[in-house]
């Protein structure tokens, strides 16, 4: 009877209507890309950022190019007559030589795709475990969010540098632990700020239809909370990248992070700081590809979160440019 | 499992249901210090295909009752029955099979929609939910429901915020239809729109009710609406029903003094109507349903209260001259003809005859 | 009030339990570990092995083990006890004692520097929005958020410490230089000048992005609009009412930052060579010297979870409304 009813209907509507497609309401992904289009700033970060990617990715091709290997000692040519290091510009050797004669912008190519790998890799950890703990904690609420929360703040509140190194020193440093300690240590702050909006997302209406429609917890969860999540995740998650990029390099400048002599913009920095001031070209590249990388990123975070929320006025948008009709 | 005692004409059976919110305190260990009564002790029946309205004050647990009807939390106490089968103690995994047959429509049309979703999405979630559609299919039966509810159906990608009250509340009624429930409470479905716009959801429900054979449970604290779309009406005070009757007795020969003090509140288009008719005003606050009074929990603001209404709660029950379905909770029922008028009326009559009398 | 207090109090006691058992899991009773060989450093032999088992009781049962690791940690004279450092045999109380007046030293004096430079800059960015002043203080904060804390210091170091002492301007002292205050207070405050800068610039960035959003927010609220309709000087609205309900979350920000300098600025104090609890944590991780790291991130952990109370209840005080809840 109603059922019919609803399916005679139903077959009076075409299936596959060409004017349906016409009229798709933006979703709030589109409407932030078609902002960051406009938007200065960000265009120069992202600009930055794919170069970045792109020396990391061309790394192997750097060294084929320039016929040495990111770590290869290169004793006939890598120093002077006297065994000094080359400085930036000598040939062969756009950006110098260290210490023991090793090109700089090899390794600087090389140290991109860790810091770039960790970065990516310790924040999609972070983000994932961070939403998952987030959503049960204020979802289910109780005990399970007094433990989940009161974790979290510990986490967040204490000395990090000091327990990674602890960490480190108990496991011995590698690629895989330097990712999972920097998750570790990141994962509270996306994971606290899902859990207040689930807080508050689960006491809506829209949360009681769904469970009066017969949807279960994981459905509520991931279907009908998560995205209206996505704002605030998506701008964490950008801002986190450069924080652990940092966290990275701090902690191969300290000897605890990536083992040498695989070079990354932290240990090439130690090991500038063990020879002295000296050769200022040990400090300046690394440093600059560490702090353009990470200005870079927190750039494009900031633009992200005034992209998602028109109502904030960025200092530095600049005045976006009306897109043509 | 179907009960032997249950007649084939009543679809819902509430008997002594209870719902109390626990209030908890306790600086490591939580303990409980006293509850919310929202729902104590509620009996009522809905028959298959009528119209139950529910009135009652802001605070008197009508929407916790509606809540209970959908076992959308579970019953302190009471045994909920639902087309024969029992629904008192299932879980929430147990209860799924049975939320195809009663679905609700919520008072928010902003709140109740996910805005991240599109409409398409939102409405076919029941039929996602129960695995009854998919796909081209799911599409289009998401279109005719649209078409049903008066929906463009082009409209189906996009989201809820493109869509005004009126047309976000049909949003809501197709959800609630996709299952092809045989209940539907609709908690104050039209309290948040536009006098203009209640109308027409209120004539696209009614509509729907013929179309499609549904019951509903209908709640509103606005009495004209209910008077309109109810066949029956059931008056709560303080997590109590204390009257219920078919709408036509109920609105004429009420018999609890609260429910004269309601339709006496009530707005009445006429001015020249509402300036002279006796308005009952009651004195104090609603009390707190932590704490509620003894006995009838209307006698700290009844009129005609006497000692024995503190101490003895009375039972719903018909009254000699009523018929059959007109049941109340007092000790005192109002006659037919009795005046309640408190003398707090006069004082409000005096004061408006002042602001008429006041040179514009 | 009390009951709030208490409970933080138990709540941080717990935290310090967990901390301390988690130490105890990870040096102690780790699968596969033994600690007689880690606690033997680089310099094993059978014989210092046997010792070390029988001095530190290794072959007991691990919970009758772990009683007296805890026993020992009762906050009691004559019972508190952190061990002895196997590198010079000095208890490892002697060895916090000495590294602590660094760390605070430390920590005040950047602590003056970070909230004047922080708030400051964040007020008058929040005063005039998108003014110029407000550009610079968000060029400020978006490099001060970009900038591992290693790169500053290393910088000030190659600017103001190297490139004017060879051009004979040796105004900055060279690294490791360290001056208790009560021997010479001038000296003290110039050898620490440049690690104050490196910890309080870094530092401010943060207070001047928390400042300027805080007060942003406050100065739309209704009261204030009523102070300006009430005809009150902008200076008496911004400073009186706007600043002081604004400074709130700075309060909980700064408790937390001075506990983690106070437990050891691990970078700075690598960098400039300052003998405080960071660099000694550092040196023993090297040296794998157990006694003292874990000495030392039981000092660091108690003054997080100390600081945390502290803010608690000083937030209790400064907002009324936590008090209820």
């Amino acid at each position: 009877m109603s059922l019919s009813t609803v399916e005679a209907k139903a077959s009076e509507v075409p299936a596959e209507d060409p004017a349906v497609k016409g009229i798709q309401g933006r979703t709030p992904l589109q409407l932030v890309v078609a902002r960051l289009r406009t938007d200065r700033v960000a265009i120069i970060s992202i600009v930055v950022i794919v170069l970045i990617v792109a020396l990391a990715i061309g790394a192997p091709l750097i060294a084929a190019i320039t016929g040495h290997g990111p770590t290869d000692t290169n004793v006939d040519t890598g120093t002077d007559a006297n065994g000094q290091p080359l400085p930036p510009g000598s040939a062969g050797y756009l950006l110098g030589t260290d210490n023991l004669g090793r090109d700089i912008l090899v390794r600087i190519a090389f140290g991109a795709r860790v810091s770039l790998l960790v970065g990516v890799l310790a924040t999609a950890i972070a983000t994932i475990v961070g939403v998952v703990v987030g959503l049960f904690a204020g979802y289910y609420g109780g005990w399970l969010d007094s433990i989940l929360a009161r974790i979290m703040d510990v986490v967040l509140s204490f000395p990090y540098v000091l327990f990674a190194i602890v960490l480190v020193s108990v496991f011995g440093s590698s690629l895989e632990l330097t990712i999972l300690v920097i998750a570790f240590f990141s994962f509270a702050a996306i994971g606290r700020i899902v859990r207040g909006q689930a807080l508050s997302q689960r006491e809506k209406e829209y949360v009681e239809a769904a469970h009066s429609l017969g949807a279960g917890n994981l459905r509520i969860m991931f279907v009908d909370i998560l995205p209206n999540l996505v704002a605030p995740v998506i701008v964490l998650a950008t801002l986190l990248i450069p924080t652990a990029i940092i966290f990275e390099a701090t902690l191969s400048f300290l000897g605890l992070g990536i083992a040498l002599p695989t070079p990354s913009w932290g240990n090439m920095l130690s090991d500038a700081e063990g020879v002295g001031f000296q050769a200022w070209w040990f400090y300046i590249f690394p440093m600059m590809f560490l702090l353009l990388t990470t200005l870079a990123f927190n750039l494009l975070g900031d633009a992200v979160r005034d992209a998602l929320d028109p109502r904030t006025e960025r200092i530095f948008a600049g005045r976006r440019k009306k897109k043509p009709a | 499992m179907p009960d032997p005692s249950e007649d084939g004409d009543v679809l819902v059976r509430a008997e002594g249901i209870v719902k109390h919110f626990p209030i908890k305190e306790g600086i490591f260990f939580k303990h409980q210090v006293g509850s919310v009564q929202a729902v104590d002790n509620v009996s009522f029946e809905v028959r298959r295909g009528e119209t139950l309205g529910l009135v009652g004050e802001t605070g008197c647990g009508k929407s916790t009752l509606a809540r209970c009807i959908m076992r959308l939390f579970p019953l302190t106490a009471g045994r909920l029955t639902f087309d024969g089968a029992d629904l008192s103690t299932l879980s929430r995994s147990q209860m799924r099979p049975y939320r195809r047959g009663m679905q609700m429509i919520f008072q928010d049309p902003y709140g109740s929609l996910n805005s991240r979703r599109r409409v398409g999405s939102i409405i076919g979630d029941p039929l996602a939910i129960h695995k009854l559609a998919s796909g081209v299919e799911r599409r289009k039966r998401v279109q005719g429901l649209m078409e049903v509810v008066g929906l463009n159906p082009e409209h189906y990608n996009r989201f809820p915020a493109e869509f005004s009250g009126g047309q976000r509340q049909r949003i809501g009624v197709a959800r609630a239809l996709a299952l092809h429930p045989k209940l539907i409470v609709a908690d104050e479905p039209v309290s948040a729109l536009d006098v203009s716009i209640q109308a027409q959801i209120i004539n696209l429900l009614e509509d729907l009710q013929g179309e499609f054979g549904l019951t509903y449970v209908f709640i509103a604290h606005d009495l004209a609406v209910v008077q309109h779309v109810s066949d029956r009406v059931a008056v709560m005070y303080l997590g109590k029903i204390v009257e219920v009757a078919d709408v036509k007795d109920l609105y004429a020969t009420p018999r609890h003094p609260y429910t004269n003090a309601l339709l006496s509140a009530s707005v009445v288009a006429d001015p020249d109507q509402a300036r002279t008719r006796d308005r009952i005003i009651l004195s104090g606050d609603v009390p707190s349903p932590i704490n509620p009074p003894s006995g009838c929990r209307f006698h700290t603001r009844c009129p005609k209260a006497q000692p024995i209404c503190s101490t003895e709660e009375p039972l719903l029950k018909r009254g000699a001259q009523d018929p059959s379905g007109h049941l109340a909770a007092c000790h005192f029922p109002v006659a037919d003809g009795e005046k309640l008028a408190s003398e707090k009326a006069t004082i409000l009559h005096t004061v408006e005859g002042f602001l008429a009398e006041a040179p514009t | 009030m009390t009951r709030f207090l208490i409970r933080r109090i138990v709540l941080g006691i717990v935290t310090l339990w967990v901390i301390i058992t988690l130490v105890f899991i990870l040096y102690y009773a780790r699968p596969g570990v033994d600690p007689a060989r880690e606690l033997a450093g680089r310099a094993v032999t059978p014989q210092l092995l046997a010792n070390l088992n029988k001095e530190y009781g290794f072959n007991l049962p691990v919970i009758v083990q772990y009683w007296n690791y805890l026993k020992r940690l009762v906050p009691w004279p004559g019972v508190f006890n952190l061990g002895i450092s196997n590198n010079n045999r000095l208890p490892v109380t002697t060895i916090i004692a000495q590294a602590v007046p660094i760390d605070i030293s430390l920590a005040v004096g950047s602590a003056v520097i970070w909230m004047i430079l922080g708030i400051s800059v964040g007020v008058l960015a929040a005063r005039r929005p998108r003014s110029l002043w407000d550009r610079g203080a968000t060029v400020f904060v978006l490099t001060g958020v970009s900038m591992p804390t290693f790169i500053l210091g290393l910088l000030l170091l190659y600017v103001l410490y190297y490139l004017l002492t060879i051009h004979g301007i040796a105004i900055f002292p060279k690294p490791g230089s360290w001056t208790p205050f009560t021997q010479n207070p001038l000296e003290w405050a110039h050898d620490l000048i440049l690690p104050w800068i490196t910890l309080a610039l870094i530092t401010a960035a943060t207070y001047s992005r928390l400042t300027r959003s805080s007060l942003l927010e406050t100065l739309g609220e209704d009261y204030i609009r009523t102070a300006r309709a009430k005809g009150l000087s902008e200076r008496r609205v911004v400073y009186r009412h706007a600043l002081r309900s604004s400074l709130t979350p700075i309060v909980t920000q700064f408790g937390i930052d001075l506990a983690t300098v106070l437990g050891g600025a691990i970078i700075t104090e690598s960098i400039f060579g300052l003998p405080g609890l960071g660099l000694a944590v550092v040196q023993a991780i090297q040296v794998q010297n157990l006694p003292v790291v874990i000495g030392i991130v039981l000092v660091a952990s108690f003054f997080v979870v100390a600081a945390n109370i502290v803010v608690d209840a000083l937030y209790a005080v400064l907002d009324p409304r936590v008090r209820v809840s």
